[in-house]
C-alpha cells in the first residue's frame, strides 16, 4: 500500500465536507485547549508549591513608628518580643528583619522592574519578625498571643494566602478539565458524524474495495487517518490558542508577578511540554471515535 | 468450483425465504446461467457466493473454501479469488478507465510495477485499447461494462460472477458483452451469470439453472430460457 495514495484520498476526504470538518476541528481544538489549560494550572500549582515550599512563614509586621524608632531591635519592647518568640514552644524558627533589610529584599525581588523600585523607599516598608511554626495550622495561636501587643501592626500568614491560592487554582483546574471533557464528548460525536458522512460519500469506493477483496484495515485506513489528521490540526489550534493566551493575557496581566518570582510564570517550555500531550490526546480521541463509528455504522 | 448443499436463506425482514433448500454443483470451467423471475433469489445466490450474505442453513463451498467456517479475516482473500460484475457497472465516476482498474489493484496491495503492466493488458483483452484515459461518463454503457469486466478479470479469478450484466444494454451491445464473457470462460474461468435475457440464454445453449421462489425448478446442461416466455 502506497502512503502517497492513501494521503491523496485523505486530503480529498477532508476537503469534501469542509464545514463539518471545520466544526469538528474547532471543537476538538477547544477541548484540547481547555485540557492544556488544566495541565498548565496543575504545573503552576506545583511550581508555586516549589517556590514557597517550606519557606512559608508567618510575618508579624511592626508598626511604622516602631520600625523607625528601633531599626535594629535593640530596645526592650522589640528585643523582649523577640526573646518571647524564641521561647515560644509553638515556634521553630524566628528572626528579625529590619526596614533596611526588607528594602534590600524588595530591591532584589523587583530588580528588573524600575517602576516598582521607584515607588518604594525603605521608610515605606515595615520591620517584621519571620516565624516558622512546628505546626503551620496553628496560625491562630500567634494572632491571639501577639495581635494586640504594643508595636505590632499586622500579622500575615503566607500559608493561609497560599491555601486560598491553591483553592482557586484547583477550582480552575477542575472547571477547565470538566469543560474539556464535555467538549471532548462533543468532539467525539462530531468526529463520528464526520466519519459517517465520509463513509457515505465514499460508499461506492468502499463497496468496490469490499468486492475486490481489500482488507478491512485497508478500507478503514483513509477514514482513520482523515480523523486523526483533523484531530492533530485541532491540537495545533489548541497549542496556538494557549500560546496566544500566554503571550497576550497572562504575560500582560500577571507579568510583574511572574518576573518578581511571586507567581511562577507559564513558560514557552511548559507549552512545548504540553503540546505533544495535546497532540496525542487529539489523535487518540479522533482514532477511537472513528474506529468505533466504522465498527458500528459502516459495513466494510 | 461451487458446491451448495441444502442452502436456505431467510432475510429477517421477509416472511418467505429468499432461497429454500438449494443444492447444486458447478464444475470448474463451466459457463452457467442463473435464471428466474424477479425476486426468485438470483442476486441472493450470488451474494452468498461472495460471502456478502451468509446462509441461514446449509453449506457452501467455493473453490475449496467452506464459507460457513471461513473466518471474517479470510473473507477479503476469498473475494480476491472471485470477480464480479453488476448491471449498474459500479465504476468510480471521478477516475479514468485505467485508474478505475488500477484502484482495484491498489487497494489489495499490488505493486505499482505490476499494475502498470497488467492494466493495459486487460484493457486490450476487453477491447478498450485507446480508451484508457476516458472518464466513465465519456463511454457507452457497453464500454462501461467492459471496464467493469476488465476490473473483475484483471486478477485472473477462478470464478466470475455476473448479476444481470446486460440488464442495461441493448441487444447488440449485450451480444458483444456475451462474446467477451465467453472468451473469459475459454481461459478456464468459471462463469456464473444471472439474467432475465431469454435471447442470450437461448442463443448460447449453456447450462441453465432456474430458480422460482427460492427453489431450483430446472437444471439443464444445454438449456433454453424456457417455454412460453
Ligand atoms: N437485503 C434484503 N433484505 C430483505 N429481503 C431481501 C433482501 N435482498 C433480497 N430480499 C428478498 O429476497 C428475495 C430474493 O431477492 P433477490 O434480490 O435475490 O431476487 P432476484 O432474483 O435477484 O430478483 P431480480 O431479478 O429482481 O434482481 C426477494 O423476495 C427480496 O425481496
Ligand atoms: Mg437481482
Amino acid at each position: 500500500m502506497r502512503a502517497g495514495y492513501v494521503f491523496s484520498e485523505v486530503a480529498t476526504g477532508l476537503r469534501r465536507n469542509v464545514t463539518m470538518t471545520i466544526a469538528m476541528i474547532l471543537t476538538t481544538g477547544i477541548s484540547l485547549g481547555l485540557l492544556g489549560l488544566g495541565l498548565l494550572i496543575v504545573k503552576m500549582t506545583d511550581d508555586t508549591k516549589a517556590i514557597y515550599g517550606d519557606k512559608v512563614e508567618i510575618l508579624i509586621y511592626l508598626t511604622a513608628d516602631q520600625s523607625k524608632e528601633d531599626p535594629n531591635c535593640l530596645q526592650p519592647l522589640c528585643s523582649g518580643l523577640l526573646t518571647e518568640l524564641q521561647a515560644n514552644p509553638e515556634i521553630s524558627e524566628v528572626y528579625f528583619e529590619s526596614q533596611e533589610q526588607a528594602y534590600e529584599r524588595y530591591k532584589k525581588q523587583f530588580a528588573n522592574q524600575p517602576a516598582m523600585l521607584e515607588i518604594a523607599t525603605a521608610d515605606a516598608l515595615q520591620a517584621s519578625f519571620h516565624i516558622k511554626l512546628y505546626d503551620p495550622q496553628r496560625f491562630e495561636v500567634i494572632t491571639q498571643q501577639y495581635g494586640d501587643r504594643q508595636g505590632v501592626g499586622s500579622i500575615q500568614d503566607q500559608a493561609a494566602f497560599l491555601e486560598r491560592l491553591f483553592v482557586v487554582l484547583n477550582g480552575m483546574r477542575n472547571a477547565t478539565i470538566i469543560l474539556a471533557v464535555i467538549q471532548a464528548a462533543a468532539a467525539f460525536l462530531l468526529i463520528s458524524n464526520m466519519v459517517q458522512i465520509a463513509a457515505y460519500t465514499r460508499r461506492t469506493e468502499t463497496e468496490i474495495m469490499r468486492l475486490v477483496g481489500a482488507s478491512r484495515w485497508r478500507t478503514q485506513l483513509p477514514f482513520l487517518i482523515e480523523a486523526v489528521v483533523a484531530g492533530l490540526i485541532g491540537a495545533a489550534i489548541a497549542v496556538g490558542g494557549l500560546f496566544a493566551v500566554k503571550t497576550f493575557v497572562l504575560d500582560r496581566t500577571l507579568g510583574a508577578l511572574f518576573r518578581s518570582g511571586i507567581l511562577p510564570a507559564v513558560s514557552t517550555a511548559d507549552l512545548v511540554t504540553v503540546a505533544p500531550i495535546l497532540g496525542g490526546a487529539g489523535a487518540v480521541l479522533a482514532a477511537v471515535s472513528a474506529y468505533v463509528t466504522l465498527r458500528l455504522y459502516v459495513r466494510i | 468450483m461451487i458446491h451448495l448443499s441444502h442452502v436456505s436463506k431467510s432475510y429477517k425482514t421477509s416472511t418467505r425465504p429468499a432461497l429454500d433448500d438449494v443444492s447444486l454443483d458447478v464444475e470448474k470451467g463451466e459457463f452457467s446461467f442463473l435464471i428466474g423471475p424477479s425476486g426468485s433469489g438470483k442476486s441472493t445466490f450470488l451474494r452468498m457466493l461472495l460471502r456478502e450474505e451468509s446462509p441461514s442453513k446449509g453449506e457452501i463451498v467455493v473453490a475449496g473454501h467452506n464459507l460457513g467456517k471461513m473466518r471474517r479475516s479470510k473473507v477479503p482473500a476469498h473475494r480476491r479469488s472471485l470477480g464480479c460484475v453488476f448491471q449498474d457497472f459500479r465504476l468510480l465516476q471521478n477516475k479514468t478507465v485505467d485508474q478505475n482498474i488500477a484502484f482495484a489493484l491498489e487497494v489489495i496491495g499490488r505493486p505499482r510495477s505490476v499494475i502498470k503492466k497488467v492494466v493495459p493488458e486487460v484493457l486490450d483483452l476487453v477491447g478498450l485499447e485507446g480508451k484508457a484515459n476516458r472518464m466513465p461518463h465519456e463511454l457507452s454503457g457497453g464500454e462501461q461494462q467492459r471496464v467493469a469486466i476488465a476490473r473483475a478479470f484483471v486478477n485472473r479469478p477462478l470464478l466470475l460472477l455476473a448479476d444481470e450484466p446486460t440488464g442495461n444494454l441493448d441487444p447488440d451491445t449485450s451480444g458483444d458483452i456475451m462474446l467477451l464473457l465467453e472468451r473469459i470462460n475459454r481461459t478456464g474461468t468459471t462463469v456464473l451469470m444471472a439474467t432475465h435475457d431469454n435471447n442470450i440464454v437461448d442463443s448460447m445453449r449453456r447450462r441453465v439453472i432456474e430458480l422460482q421462489l427460492g427453489k431450483i425448478v430446472r437444471d439443464e446442461s444445454r438449456g433454453v430460457y424456457g417455454v412460453g416466455r
